[in-house]
């Protein structure tokens, strides 16, 4: 749209000179495959040979040009030359498209290019590959941390669990190269099963907007994309070292890339991450290693109008949980509390015993497209993802050891058809439907209850979003879609449970066999979500662009809110779920205001989110056991507000210099109970200052600093234990926040050019500076132990 | 052109078999019997001399971590007498119950009794059976009693304690049971 702007402009400015000979000739370089503008196209009229270049917005002019046929030459850096001819009589428009295999192309992969939006009225964050170098040894958590709106519920340091806008977990979707993602993400303390290594770019959405990928994003979609393969025939490759002396561990992943000019293509990818115990500033972590490897693989053809790919991912990650969080009853809480420091400190090793996470997770995707000429774009995609998750927990007798406590194989098979008629300039409309199958197997053989209980699971999707460009400056977009969920589970409760629930009067049907202390029932749920997007794009100038969003997001209970009945240990509670859950619907307000400048630019996103029937988890009881007494977590439904801000700024001084500002503050309300929502993240700021010099190796170093305040606003859920050896009863305080805390990064990188293909990347980076002691309240082992001491990190990046 | 057809046909040639495959066992899942639970915890004492009764101290919960809550059987002492006293855990969620003393008496250097008193309580625990290394397990022990009292006696199972240690302060671990008695001397 924007580009039209400059149009008018140019030709408003155009001043004639000759009678015979001010004609002028302009246009934009398009992009066939996606309708992308390409900067940098060279087009040569020959016999004159004068040249223009298109610029940013992809357009090109030439001026002064007399009537007549001309032969115009485009290029493109990589791309293969094509010749036309123009006649020219009046002062002309023409957009030529080319055949982009040059630079980046990958349309297959991509519903989106690198340079299109995911929606067209929600404002939407980036993260690109160069900033994704920095977090090679990272994990998803870490870098979506560092964008505005976006904060981590952690457990310990390697389990980073994203919170977009102040919610977390089955309210965000993350999809993962046209995947979504179906990693058990129901759980507070499952983090995404990703290697930040096969992503090529991240988008943000902070909201339900972008429904062709769902329809219950309450708090948003990450949107991960593969990096572009070109179409020419070429081979390239990057291998990617990091050593860091906290965990002393380090990481290494290359890729390969083979292509060529016929539109074929493969590419191989794998890391290998391994760190031992990390440490807080004054102790060891222990049992905080991690050890991750990921294997991935793409083949291809990208052709004029249609194309294949068939994707292979495996992600294995094994985690320790800090051994110090496994505790027995309050009493044993009482003590880790009040001790200040974790109850186990032992020598740094990079052995990781139990308790640990170990999750496998295999992807699968075959995806193919076509470009029809009255039609639009047509794509078909079935993807097989099965996610395996065993939790060994601390068992009594250390024969069992290497058995796990949970283990629970998720399988899912999608397939999806889309078509997205983006062909004309004034409508869009994208439409598709969907269809997942998935069945959840848990594994009797642990020898402990089933946390989550075999279930089968039907989702069909149907949806619709068009937009509709009303004024060069003003678009409007409409959606909606529609979710048919069927849940078909087969769960055992324990008799005193069923009973003291009152599900054997409200659910007789549907117990199948009782055994001696507890029944099998088969709950078969319905749930029928409808969900919309209404939003416009309102652009000022050149510079001012206003988002104004409403998304209305429903979500279907997950197997946890549903199903959990028990004791949860890292947690040192018990978790109970509720069979008469319905879907909870959050209505979405989203305002942008962005200004994008040379010297200054910001945006500033306040929001508000009313969702009716919000699933929370808080404490209703404590419960006595023979294992001591235990704090009793209830999910129920309740009406909530969230309301927030986000404010990203930045200010170049000069050349080499400028200076950028985050700020996110939200607060979540539970309405009906009038307190504030539980695990909110505190207001937080991160100002930094980068010195990039393109001449000195293109040096960049930037001073990072990030302030945490203490969250005032939180739910009183503390609770009273019996401590046998004092003969008394203590609070257990887990509820206060931890104070604030203010953290300073350096990061640096240079490059070095190796040869005539390759390039060395060096980066240092030191995080926390001062060693600071602090902790985190979304962090859930924030009761035990301090958060991660200071981190010296070199990164080498070898492209070739 | 021709590819991106059969990939087509491929991709729900898969599916379809992938569906078909996966959605046809309705067999109900197996009940998985609790392993890791201790239901019950038993403390026998029996005089040393004369013709005393034995007295029972028994917490039952059945339902483990459920909302039951255990099943508390008290107790009542004589005065100025020495007891012998045994502990017993058992598993009752599995038929027949498993002993899980005997796993506890294994992996002696894991596990620590601790017994506990309160509110003016005038008994004292001493006299334990020790582990391989030489330090308190604490799975039989001798209690004597004194003048006519009540309150509080705890026992505490502590898995992967501090060994040797001066009492539950300063043992560490995490706690595998938990049960306090109310018992009266007289």
């Amino acid at each position: 749209m924007r580009t039209y702007l400059y149009m008018l402009l140019l030709c408003s400015t155009m001043v004639a000179q000759n009678k015979d000979c001010n004609y002028t000739l302009s246009g934009k370089i398009i992009d066939l495959h996606d309708g992308s503008v390409l900067p940098g196209a060279v087009l040569t009229i020959a016999g004159l040979e004068t040249t223009v270049e298109s610029d940013i917005n992809g357009i090109y002019t030439f001026s002064n040009l007399c009537e007549g046929v001309y032969s115009i030459q485009i290029s493109h850096p990589n791309c293969t030359t094509q010749g036309v001819k123009v006649k020219v009589s009046s002062n002309t428009k023409r957009n030529f498209k080319l055949e982009h295999h040059l630079e980046e192309l990958n349309t297959i992969t991509l519903q989106a290019s690198i340079y299109r939006s995911k929606t067209k009225t929600n404002f939407e964050q980036k993260i690109t590959e160069k900033q994704l170098d920095r977090f090679s040894n990272a994990s998803l958590g870490d870098v979506l941390n560092t964008l505005s709106g976006v904060s981590s519920l952690n457990t310990g340091n390697a389990v980073v669990k994203p919170i977009i806008n102040g919610v977390h977990s089955s309210r965000i979707v993350v999809m993962n190269n046209g995947v979504r993602m179906e990693d058990q993400e129901w759980g507070a303390e499952h983090a995404p099963s990703i290697d930040v290594n096969t992503i090529g770019n991240i988008t943000l959405i902070k909201g339900a907007g972008a429904l062709k990928y769902s329809g219950d994003a309450v708090g948003g979609i990450i949107v991960t994309e593969a990096s572009k393969i070109p179409v020419k025939d070429t081979i390239y490759g990057k291998t990617h070292v990091t050593a860091a002396t906290n965990g002393r561990g380090g990481s290494i992943t290359s890729t390969l890339t083979k292509s060529y000019v016929n539109g074929w293509y493969g590419s191989v990818q794998g890391s290998l991450k391994r760190f031992g115990d990390y440490e807080a500033p004054d102790y060891v972590l222990s049992n905080t290693g991690n050890f991750e490897r990921s294997l991935s693989a793409r083949i291809g053809i990208n052709r004029f109008d249609y194309g294949v790919e068939a994707y292979y991912s495996f992600f294995k990650n094994e985690i320790g949980i800090l051994r110090a969080s496994h505790i027995g009853g309050a009493s044993d809480q009482v003590r880790a509390i009040n001790s200040g420091i974790p109850l186990i400190i032992r020598d740094f090793t990079y052995d990781i015993n139990a308790p640990k996470q170990d999750v496998t997770h295999h992807l699968f995707k075959v995806r193919g497209f076509k470009n029809f000429k009255n039609l639009g774009k047509v794509t078909l995609q079935y993807d097989l993802q099965q996610n395996e998750r065993l939790e060994f927990d601390v068992r009594r007798s250390s024969n069992d050891d290497d058995r796990p406590s949970l283990d629970l194989v998720l399988n899912s098979h999608t397939i999806r058809l889309d078509l997205d008629t983006d062909n004309t300039d004034l409508f869009n409309l994208k439409t598709g439907i969907m269809a997942q199958y998935q069945k959840n197997i848990a594994d009797p053989a642990t020898g402990v209850r089933r946390l989550i209980p075999d279930y089968e699971r039907f989702n069909l999707g149907i949806y619709g979003v068009a937009d509709y460009s009303i004024s060069d400056h003003f678009l409007v977009e409409v959606g909606g879609r529609f979710d048919y969920f069927n849940i078909d589970a087969q769960k055992f409760y324990k008799s005193s449970f069923w009973e003291d629930r009152n599900y054997d009067i409200l659910f007789p049907e549907i117990v199948v066999e009782v055994f001696n202390n507890q029944l099998l029932t088969n709950p078969k749920l319905d749930y029928s979500n409808l969900s919309a997007t209404l939003g416009t794009r309102y652009t000022f100038n050149d510079k001012y662009k206003l988002f104004m969003n409403y998304s209305l997001a429903s979500r279907a209970p997950n197997p946890s809110e549903l199903f959990s009945e028990g004791l949860h240990h890292s947690a040192s509670r018990i978790e109970l779920g509720d069979l008469r859950f319905n879907s909870e619907v959050a209505h979405k307000v989203s305002i942008t205001l962005q200004k994008q400048g040379t010297t200054f630019g910001f945006s500033i996103n306040p929001y508000i989110n009313f969702i009716n029937d919000f699933m929370i988890i808080e404490p209703t009881e404590i419960r006595q056991t023979i294992r001591g007494n235990f704090q009793v977590w209830e999910y129920r439904q309740t009406n909530a507000t969230l309301a927030g801000i986000d404010i990203d700024a930045s200010v170049t001084f000069t050349d080499y210099l400028n200076f950028y500002h985050q700020f996110s503050m939200v607060k979540g309300y539970d309405n009906t109970r009038d307190i504030s929502l539980i695990d909110m993240p505190p207001v937080n700021t991160t100002n930094g200052l980068v010195y990039q010099n393109k001449e000195l190796k293109n040096l960049r170093v930037e001073l990072q600093s990030e302030y945490t305040f203490r969250q005032n606003e939180f739910p009183n859920n503390n609770f009273e234990a019996f401590i046998p050896e004092t003969n008394t009863f203590e609070l257990v305080d887990v509820s206060t926040p931890p104070d604030a805390y203010h953290l300073l990064h350096l990061h640096s990188n240079a490059d070095f050019k190796l040869g005539e293909n390759s390039m060395l990347n060096v980066g240092i980076s030191v995080t926390n500076i001062f060693n600071t002691n602090y902790r985190n309240y979304l962090n859930r082992l924030r009761y035990y132990a301090d958060d991660l001491g200071r981190n010296l990190s070199i990164n080498l990046k070898i492209t070739y | 052109m021709k590819k991106f057809k059969i990939s087509i046909l491929t991709a729900i040639a898969i599916t379809g078999l992938v569906f078909t495959g996966c959605s046809n066992d309705d067999d109900a899942p197996a009940p998985v019997n609790e392993e890791e639970v201790i239901t019950t915890l038993t403390v026998t004492l029996t005089p040393t001399t004369g013709g005393g009764s034995v007295v029972t101290l028994q917490s039952r919960d059945l339902d483990g971590d459920g909302p039951d809550a255990p099943v508390i059987t008290n107790g009542t002492l004589a005065a100025n007498t020495t007891y012998t006293g045994t502990v017993v855990f058992l598993n009752e969620t599995e038929t027949p119950a498993e002993n899980i003393t005997t796993e506890v008496e294994e992996e002696d250097d894991e596990h620590q009794l601790f017994f506990t008193t309160g509110g003016g309580l005038n008994v004292t625990t001493d006299n334990f059976n020790l582990d391989g290394n030489g330090n308190i397990l604490g799975t039989t022990f001798n209690v004597t009693t004194g003048a006519a009292s009540s309150g509080s006696y705890t026992v505490t199972l502590r898995h992967e304690p501090t060994k040797p240690n001066t009492g539950l302060a300063d043992a560490g671990g995490e706690t595998d049971i938990e049960a306090t008695f109310q018992v009266t001397v007289q």
